[in-house]
């Protein structure tokens, strides 16, 4: 009975990503088709190209890394009816300070020297965030306008500190370089072939670890404790939290420091474990928004959350062995794209279900 | 004089939920006809079928002899009919005027003519002497000239037929007699006019009949003239069914539990809502506050509880000052609360009941535990209550949302019980709930004043007063206006004081 | 600094302004009538890549701009659709078209030029980069026609856009209904107003706003599309409405300063600036973030801008 209860709550929770993802890949398909493509051929080669064997499948979790932790940041913003859209800005910020900690911190052994970086990381995202999470509980301003300009605000601050303050030029007296000094070896994450040689080229890092860690984390967080217990009363009535003697305020500015410092730690780990610099770029990274579909995909369940992200990371690992095959790798894009719109639309159900409850239930106090 | 509006054998049915029961109403040319009724006795149902906003489930509506079909508000606003709603739909950042030429505006070419909308309404206002300055910006202007700008909409569509919803719930006093006035202006040029409300002064001293309703039924059609305010707080009221509560009387230790001094609370809108008001609840007693819904009860229970700022004034539990305690401090101190609303303050709907049943002592052993939340105990603890309290539901594992109201309120109560309670304010406990549950909750009430708890009940109820009440005090526009012990207390007396009129008025302020 | 250079300064401004007064405009419209439209930089990416495709195709650059017009109304109905009729988050809808843009720009690049990054560049007849014929009378004006000389038709046509934006929002009758749409949509509704049509067509107008804003990143300035070139105008665009508090010409005047801060960025070097050009690219950003934090002036949108309307029940 109770198995079976339990198999229809998420069945129904899945039921709308599920239907999304399907959409998603019908309408990959017809792009496929009009690219004088097989769509057969292509979804082929984007789940053997990244799932088939252990080194593919490495490049699909160093893929994943990132978009966990994004996503998961944004599922603990919306779990307490937060929108932050700044995951983007959060993850450059806590790049920046990933570089940073390995630079002041370079004489310590890994193991600490890890741990100053992932926290230096974690703790920009996180004050970054709370700009967003204070300008909303305190003056009312919404975090979505100011996530997107903070958003800007960072890569600019970080294209400008990777150049003229954390760049080898400055700090090693080389040429001057389009990108920071690079971390020390004692500041990298280890690659996953060093322990599991089956990994082969992959360049799957242990930072999928620590992001499962947080899935863990947050998991416990959110639903284990008390805190978590605050942040969800507030995210599904902030009324009601208010009359059990929940403080508002400090829950918004809490929910969007932890949101805040996921992100950041998505750019520290994938510092540590990839880039192991920072690049001077116009361009968004991109992480935080793929991290909204994640979150969306995933219900904002952490558990959800793993698997809506490997899913994304096997679209964009894919995407090149589709390429490889001669298929646009666009229609990655296309597909995740389409995937958003719908489970945009599942919010629509969610409204849907209410009203027809609201038109079965009699009304009281119709006179009000 | 020919009826302007005819509605006959008007029945509306909600799920659930009859409305408005066989009523007839009749409305002549150039009379002011009010509608009155408690809360929830259909009133409005009727005057929004009349507007087009509900279809009747049956009967019939003649607009100036004629049988007319009023499907939408469009179509009302053609007969000549308009409403002005109790809640103001303005656009705060516009004008006056463009607020009123809104959908029907006057055009020079491409534009809008605003020298041509400001004037015509500039004409209206004089000719019923509304005095709004068309340019004004409607943010900037008090309620009871927003709600003449309602009744310039209105007009400016060319209403023959005015409903006004409740006008008068937020006025001030003198905003009432200007409103009067105004009223007697539009008569005077040949409108008719129907006037919502529950408040028996106004009514003797506006209108020229009135129709009474009582739970969606038809009771009677009289002439003011021929009337008193008692007779219709009579009709109004009614003999309802008798709720029987155990209760024993008892000797009061007279200890201050709850004291409530000289208080000041504003609302929403920064207006005053609780205007100096001050008593005290002691141990072991139930102190009940009756009084019309809109009169300030909710901003002074919000103001005791923490939820809302106090302005001025103070509040102690046994002797300790808590007028600036945040609402967990006071939650602290012993106080439970039955919110007037549970679905918007009392449960957070989608969680499941056994979160819902620790909410406010959801952080302290042995729910919680250095953070750590321990779900065994508190599902226990949510068996234990359900049981306890006979809340009806498959198990604790459901999310609030799915129980009935009645459950739902249950489930608020249990929670509360919990606390080791030394003050008890509970507000509307009953509204919506079957018998069954009514006396459920008022056996519980009993109790906890058996027990010692002091407890403050406010309720729109007057039968739910008179049957539990040790003493009543009766709240009208932000002040007490009277109290009295429960045993020198009727309905007749509790209702003219609701309604604003005085029998034995005690100034409020006074420490009762 | 010689006089060359400031004329120099000020065409720049004014050019780099152009397309972020188009979709600032946009966004005017689609947030007055309470839709929020993150979708500006999608929009204006399908704007540019379609603009160069139609023109490439078909040999005529207005039929681009028309065509880039058209993409963007199109492309907007999608938000438009989830937004008004299924009650979508808009701010989702709004990532999602941004990341659908991205993608398929891209992708019909590849398929029509097969190649990828950015196109090849338009015959030199076809461009739109330099002052319309029709309007070289103005560049004999002394010492302003160096100024005109560097124009482009796209300018022109956004201080127009700003003057009849601001009359229909101000002036008409459709203007008031828009905003009171966006602000009070039950009131909207109990007079009769059409608050889905109402916001269709803001949503709708927003798109071909953008649209043409892509049109000018394109064909009015370096006359092909680069994958994502874009690059944040959006955003900033977004900035320049909330910054110019939701008016058609506070926008303007914000997009000018945008602008100019951007074309001060590009010749900072040559007239000698010391500060370096990441903050000048950060101030608008960091401008509207204290715009919104009321430090310059509280800056604060249509009250029911971003909910969704539900139509009540009978």
């Amino acid at each position: 009975m109770k198995g079976e209860k339990l198999i229809k709550k998420i069945w129904n929770s899945m039921k709308f990503p599920l239907i999304a993802i399907v959409l998603g890949f019908l309408v990959g398909a017809i792009f496929i088709i009009a690219s004088d493509n097989s769509p057969i051929v292509a979804y082929q080669a984007l789940f053997q190209g990244s799932l088939s064997s252990f080194s593919s499948f490495g490049e699909t979790l160093y893929k994943t890394t990132p978009i966990l932790f994004t996503g998961l940041a944004i599922a603990v913003a919306f779990r307490t009816g937060l929108f932050n859209i700044g995951a983007e800005g959060q993850y450059i910020v806590g790049a920046i300070s990933a570089v940073a900690a390995g630079w002041y911190f370079q004489g310590l052994p890994h193991l600490p020297l890890i741990i100053a970086i992932v926290i230096s990381g974690a703790l920009a995202g996180a004050l970054w965030a709370s700009i967003a999470g204070f300008l909303k509980a305190k003056i009312g301003v919404h975090e979505v306008i100011t996530t997107i300009m903070l958003n800007y605000t960072a890569l600019h601050l970080s294209n400008y500190i990777a150049k003229a303050v954390l760049n080898p030029q400055v700090l090693e007296g080389t040429e001057k370089k389009a990108h920071t000094v690079s971390l020390t070896d004692a500041g990298k994450l280890t690659k996953l072939n060093e322990i599991i040689p089956q990994f082969e080229y992959s360049s799957a890092h242990t930072g999928i670890f620590i992001a499962l860690a947080m899935v863990f984390v947050i998991y416990i967080l959110l639903f284990k404790t008390s805190i978590g217990y605050e942040l969800r009363s507030v995210g599904k009535n902030p009324d009601a939290a208010e009359y059990g003697g929940i403080n508002k305020t400090k829950n918004i500015i809490i929910s969007m420091a932890i949101s805040g410092s996921l992100a950041g730690m998505a750019g520290a780990v994938q510092v540590a474990g990839l880039l192991y610099k920072v690049s001077q770029t116009p361009n968004m990274p991109g992480y935080g928004f793929d991290g909204i579909a994640v979150a969306l995909v995933g219900q904002n369940h952490p558990i959800g959350i793993i698997f809506s992200a490997l899913l994304f990371g096997i679209l964009s690992n894919g995407s090149r062995k589709m390429q490889i095959a001669g298929i646009p790798k666009e229609i990655i894009g296309i597909i995740q794209g389409v995937i958003i719109v719908f489970v945009a639309a599942d919010q629509m159900s969610k409204i849907l279900e209410k009203r027809k409850k609201a038109k079965i239930k009699p009304k009281e106090g119709d006179e009000k | 004089m020919s009826n302007v509006v005819e509605m006959k054998n008007i029945t509306k049915i909600f799920p659930g939920v009859i409305a408005n029961d066989d009523i007839d109403f009749n409305l002549k040319k150039g009379e002011i006809h009010v509608l009155l009724g408690e809360n929830g006795a259909g009133k409005t149902t009727l005057m929004n079928i009349l507007y087009g906003l509900y279809r009747p489930t049956s009967g019939s509506i003649f607009i100036n002899g004629e049988k007319t079909i009023i499907k939408d508000p469009n179509t009302a606003i053609e007969k000549g009919i308009g409403m002005v709603h109790q809640h103001f739909m303005l656009v705060q950042t516009f004008t006056v005027a463009e607020n009123i030429v809104l959908g029907r505006e006057p055009q020079k070419g491409l534009s809008i003519d605003m020298e041509v909308a400001n004037a015509k309404v500039r004409e209206i206002s004089e000719k019923f002497g509304l005095k709004v300055n068309p340019e004004a910006k409607v943010m900037d202007l008090s309620v009871g000239i927003q709600q003449r700008v309602e009744i310039l909409k209105a007009l400016y569509r060319g209403a023959e037929i005015l409903i006004l919803d409740e006008p008068t719930a937020v006025l001030t006093p003198q905003e009432i007699e200007e409103l009067g006035v105004i009223m007697k202006n539009l008569v005077a040029e040949g409108k008719s006019i129907i006037l919502i409300t529950h408040k028996l002064k106004e009514v003797m001293s506006i209108s020229d009949r009135v129709t009474v309703i009582r739970r969606g039924k038809f009771i009677d059609t009289i002439s003011t003239q021929d009337t008193d305010t008692d007779h219709l707080a009579e009709l109004m009221v009614g003999r309802k069914v008798n709720l029987t509560v155990d209760k024993q009387t008892k000797e009061f230790t007279g200890n201050k539990v709850l004291e409530i001094k000289d208080l000041h609370v504003l609302d929403n809108r920064f207006l005053e809502a609780v205007k100096g008001i001050s008593f005290n609840v002691n141990e072991g007693e139930i102190f009940a506050l009756a009084g019309v819904d809109g009169n300030g009860q909710s901003q002074l229970i919000e103001a005791i509880t923490g939820l809302r700022k106090i302005k001025s004034g103070m509040v102690f539990i046994n002797g300790e000052d808590v007028t600036k305690y945040s609402s967990r401090k006071i939650i602290e101190q012993g106080v439970g609360h039955i919110p007037e609303d549970r679905q918007k303050r009392g449960l957070v709907l989608d969680h499941d009941l056994a979160e819902n049943m620790i909410l406010g002592y959801h952080y302290k052993e042995p729910f919680t535990k250095k953070l750590m939340m321990n779900y065994s105990e508190i599902h226990k603890h949510a068996k234990r209550l359900i049981k306890e309290f006979d809340v009806r539901t498959p198990s604790e594992n459901v999310t609030a949302h799915s129980l009935s109201g009645g459950n739902q309120q249950k489930a608020i109560v249990a929670r509360e019980f919990h606390k080791d309670l030394k003050v008890l304010i509970a507000a509307q406990p009953t509204r919506g709930l079957d018998v069954g549950s009514i006396e459920f909750v008022h056996k519980k009430i009993v109790e906890a004043r058996n027990n010692g708890t002091a407890v403050l009940l406010v309720s729109l109820e007057l039968d739910e007063v008179l049957a539990l009440a040790d003493r009543i005090g009766v709240i009208y526009d932000g002040r007490i206006v009277g109290s009295l012990d429960a045993k020198d207390a009727d309905e007749k007396k509790l209702g003219i004081m609701m309604a604003g009129g005085t029998i034995n008025k005690v100034e409020g302020g006074e420490d009762i | 600094m010689n006089f060359t250079i400031i004329i120099a300064l000020i065409a720049s401004a004014f050019r780099l302004a152009t397309p972020l007064i188009f979709a600032s405009l946009g966004g005017t419209f689609s947030e007055r009538s309470g839709v929020v439209n993150i979708a500006l930089e999608g929009i204006m990416l399908m704007g540019a890549f379609f603009s160069v495709l139609i023109t490439y195709l078909y040999g005529s650059a207005w039929l681009g701009v028309g065509g880039a017009i058209l993409v963007g109304i199109v492309t907007s109905l999608l938000l438009a659709f989830m937004a008004i009729h299924l009650l979508a988050n808009q701010v989702v809808v709004g990532v999602a078209i941004n990341v659908l843009a991205a993608s398929i720009t891209a992708y019909f690049l590849e398929m029509v030029w097969k190649r990828s990054g950015q196109t090849t560049s338009l015959p030199k007849e076809l461009s739109l980069t330099g002052n319309p014929q029709s309007l070289a009378f103005l560049e004999k004006i002394p010492i302003l026609g160096d100024l005109f000389s560097r124009f482009t038709p796209f300018v022109y046509l956004a201080f127009v856009a700003v003057g009849v934006s601001y009359y229909v929002l101000f002036k008409t009758p459709f203007g008031l209904r828009v905003r009171a749409v966006g602000e009070h949509p039950r009131a909207a509704d109990t007079l009769g107003i059409n608050v889905y049509k109402t916001r269709y067509i803001c949503v709708m107008i927003s798109g071909a706003l953008a649209g043409l804003a892509g049109a000018t990143l394109s064909l009015g300035t370096i006359s092909l599309f680069r994958e994502g070139m874009s690059v944040g105008k959006g955003f900033i665009a977004l900035a320049a409405m909330i910054f110019g508090k939701w008016h058609p010409v506070g926008a303007m005047f914000a997009c000018l300063f945008f602008g100019f801060t951007e074309a001060l960025q590009i010749q900072a070097q040559t007239i000698g600036i010391k500060l370096a050009p990441e903050f000048l690219q950060m101030l608008p950003y960091v401008a509207t973030i204290f715009a919104l934090a009321g430090v310059v002036g509280k800056a604060t949108g249509p009250a029911s801008s971003g909910i969704p309307y539900e139509k009540g029940e009978k």
